[in-house]
């Protein structure tokens, strides 16, 4: 057996294969996808069959400008990634810095929801099975959101210090597309909390 | 590329330190030596697992027994469930996926060698936690110990009001721990599958071994993660003072069912594939032919992977589901037996015509398609509503089980650990004593499981601590536990081989077998680096392609 017996001819097409870190973004997405669906499954299981108040129509109050944020960072960090492709650091710095701060508007816009809730309305994740699902669901979104936060932070000081560039491009990439899946859950539990479940 | 070796400085050098000797492992990131301990760790569970199932068969020998207390007995069904599953069962797959999936696709490690280290290590404290609960989950006034609601853990079983202490928590946090451990392996090998393979090897020549492990993988992101999550539910619960599943504030004990079950039927299958996968690479080698139908057998363990995400509630017959919802899951659950019957065909037509040499792997094989074809059939019966309500929950059942995954995982893992074991250690195991392991265990397989089917007929339930004289179930009882001591005998003999062969046995060289895969071109144990070169295929068969230059497959593929 030698190396050239494995080597049979040159093969006819050239060989490329997808980038793993984004194949193991993807399969962490899926797992996520499939966590959160569970939550959801209960929080819609659960609407409606508290056995006392409060009910989300009572107190819950639409997220608009919140949502807004979080949705309109998938856009700069997707134009960020694109800038970096590009090789303009500078654009990159800063639609990166961009895409942290609404992050992390959203995150201060839920936190203050739920001091509302927590000290103003005495609602708690004990108070009653709507309580249990939407600090569960939300809770759970927004730890997503923070893990987010703290990875943008990270990159976005490697940045500062000169040291994420065009090369890293793929790996900026792979992370672009985590937070583009937070996003995405948001759109799913802004529906089910605010819309179907009020 | 078989003898070939380049030097490594630092690498195995000889006469190290024990010390170093143990750092080397503990940080070690190579998928071998993590596949290794994979393996080893779960043996140990395995063995803890063994000890437990001892402890009830001795409690059940006969009737009014005091062997152990029922609260006792509680807690060595619920240990023996929960660690057979998640700490022995689980792991030694994972192990033999994790050494094996790279060297047959030609890669030099998985796509993410240290997260790999990292789900070892989460999957293996998740079992020290689990343990841990016999001395450390004692809350106040000692009301806690070792988990004791059974491995299911349905609700309200599990709420503050009946599981004083913090047995539920270490099993909860066990199992939550472990989880992120396998989730962290089903990144790493779909990863390593999908952007790892060797020039050459697209997906449709691909080992099935490597093939079966993809579904597997992609099953465990899609059906393990929801028991993470059911597991946070009930964290919130039981320290939040949450409602998820407590009945007294509108939640629902049932969803909890259906939350586990959706996770707990497709486990089986994330344990019953690689088994289909060990059998799919052992049986064509020992009948010397390829395999019999290859796009089929990818076909239907994709199907599989499919449909039994859809056939969960037939664990759930006996709570009272809809007419729909139990007419819903009997045809799921019929169904489901189509794709894995085509499986047995596969195989056996992969042996019709061949030339099959009967070494141990290749007995356990034989006898995995015959023991696996019983468990489908009792499968078939528990599938049918109308036959479940009355079988469910009893010995029947646990019989059935028990017949899948020592009967069909057990005997396949066997004839892997044979198949693989001078891959792995460099040298032959004793192929006497393997003879000698595998007819004891045939026999106390089926003393014990055969048996254990009748007193389920007969209206024995599970996890009864003790019965009464005089029901008829006295004889039965008796046999199976004398089965699982013949098993248990099976076993030793089965450590004892493999400890004796990895010192003194006979060197294997690179291809005992005249196999066909990647594995089987490079060194025994292969060097640390995998392959010298990254090797080029063109068949399913590249092994062959190189013994047979004047004959090679991809001229037929």
């Amino acid at each position: 057996m030698s190396t050239a017996a494995v080597r049979p001819a040159s093969l006819e097409t050239p060989w490329s294969l997808p980038y793993k870190g984004q194949i193991g973004m993807l399969c962490l997405i899926a797992a996520e996808s499939s966590i959160f669906t569970i939550f959801v499954v209960a929080y819609i299981f659960y609407i409606g069959k508290s056995l006392t108040g409060p009910m989300p129509r009572e107190i819950l109050e639409v997220p608009i400008f919140a949502t807004i944020c979080l949705l309109s960072s998938s856009l700069t960090i997707h134009a960020a990634v694109g800038a970096l492709r590009k090789g303009n650091l500078a654009m990159f710095r800063l639609l990166w810095f961009i895409t942290l701060a609404l992050g992390a508007i959203f995150l201060f816009k839920t936190g203050s929801e739920w001091q509302r809730l927590i000290y103003e309305k005495n609602f708690t994740i004990s108070t009653n099975l709507f309580g249990t699902t939407y600090y569960s669901l939300v809770g759970l979104h927004a730890s997503h959101v923070i893990v987010g936060l703290v990875g943008l932070l990270t990159v976005f000081l490697l940045a500062l210090a000169g040291r994420v560039r065009q090369e890293h491009v793929d790996n900026v990439d792979t992370f672009a597309l985590y937070w583009h899946f937070v996003d995405a859950v948001w759109v799913v539990v802004f529906t089910v909390v605010y819309i179907v479940g009020r | 590329m078989s003898t070939e070796s380049i030097a490594l400085t630092g690498v195995r050098e000889p006469s190290r330190a024990f010390g170093d000797w143990l750092t080397s492992w503990i940080t070690t990131v190579d998928h071998k030596r993590l596949g290794i301990l994979y393996i080893v760790f779960a043996l140990l569970f395995l063995v803890l697992g063994g000890i437990e199932a001892t402890i009830i068969r001795i409690q059940l020998i006969a009737p009014l027994n005091t062997f152990v207390s029922p609260r006792t007995f509680n807690r060595m069904f619920t240990m023996h469930g929960t660690t057979m599953i998640f700490f022995a069962a689980m792991p030694i797959l994972f192990g033999f996926a994790n050494y094996f999936v790279p060297l047959m696709i030609g890669a030099r490690d998985m796509a993410f060698p240290r997260l790999n280290a990292l789900s070892f290590w989460l999957t293996a404290f998740g079992g020290f936690l689990l343990y841990f609960s016999f001395v450390g989950a004692n809350g106040l006034y000692g009301a806690g110990g070792a988990p004791d609601v059974g491995w299911f853990a349905y609700a309200p079983l599990t709420s503050k009001a009946f599981s004083l202490g913090h047995s539920t928590d270490f099993w909860t946090l066990s199992l939550m721990v472990s989880g992120f451990g396998s989730i962290g392996t089903g990144v790493n090998i779909v990863a390593t599958i999908v952007s790892m393979r060797c020039p050459g090897m697209t997906f449709g020549k691909m080992p099935l071994f490597a093939w079966l492990n993809l579904v597997v993988f992609g099953m465990v992101l899609v059906v393990v993660s929801p028991l993470t999550a059911a597991q946070l539910m009930l964290c919130v619960d039981r320290f939040l003072g949450g409602h998820f599943f407590d009945t007294q504030a509108g939640g629902s004990a049932v969803l909890w069912m259906h939350f586990f079950w959706f996770f707990g039927h497709p486990e089986v299958y994330i344990l019953v594939i690689p088994a289909f996968a060990f059998m799919s690479e052992i049986v064509p080698v020992f009948s010397r032919k390829p395999i019999f139908g290859y796009p089929i057998m990818v076909g239907a363990t994709v199907a599989i992977g499919f449909v039994s995400m859809t056939v969960w509630a037939h664990h759930m017959f006996t709570v009272g589901m809809s007419a729909y919802g139990n007419s819903f899951f009997v045809i799921t659950t019929m169904i489901v037996g189509i794709p894995t019957g085509i499986k047995i065909f596969n195989w056996l037509g992969t042996m019709w015509g061949g030339k099959i040499i009967f070494k141990t792997p290749m007995l356990f094989c034989i006898a995995f398609l015959f023991q696996f074809l019983v468990a489908g059939l009792t499968g078939i019966m528990l599938g049918a509503a109308p036959f479940d309500w009355q079988l469910a929950g009893s010995y029947f059942l646990v019989a059935h089980f028990h017949y899948v995954i020592v009967g069909a995982i057990l005997f396949a893992l066997f004839g892997a650990f044979y198949y693989w074991f001078p891959k792995m250690s460099g040298r032959m195991y004793n192929e006497t004593l393997g003879k000698v392991h595998f007819w004891l265990f045939v026999l106390g397989f089926h003393l014990t499981f055969d048996f254990m089917h009748i007193p389920g007929l007969l209206g024995m339930p599970r996890r009864i601590y003790t019965y009464e004289p005089g029901r008829g179930w006295e004889v039965w009882n008796l046999i199976v536990t004398i089965g699982a001591v013949v098993q248990g005998i099976a076993i030793l003999i089965f450590v004892s081989n493999l400890l004796y062969s990895m010192f003194k046995g006979k060197l294997a060289g690179n291809d005992p077998w005249d196999a066909w895969t990647l594995e089987w071109s490079v060194a025994s144990p292969p060097p640390e680096y995998n392959f010298l070169t990254i090797p080029e295929v063109r068949s399913r068969r590249p092994l062959w392609d190189i013994k047979h230059p004047e004959d090679p497959d991809w001229k037929y593929e």
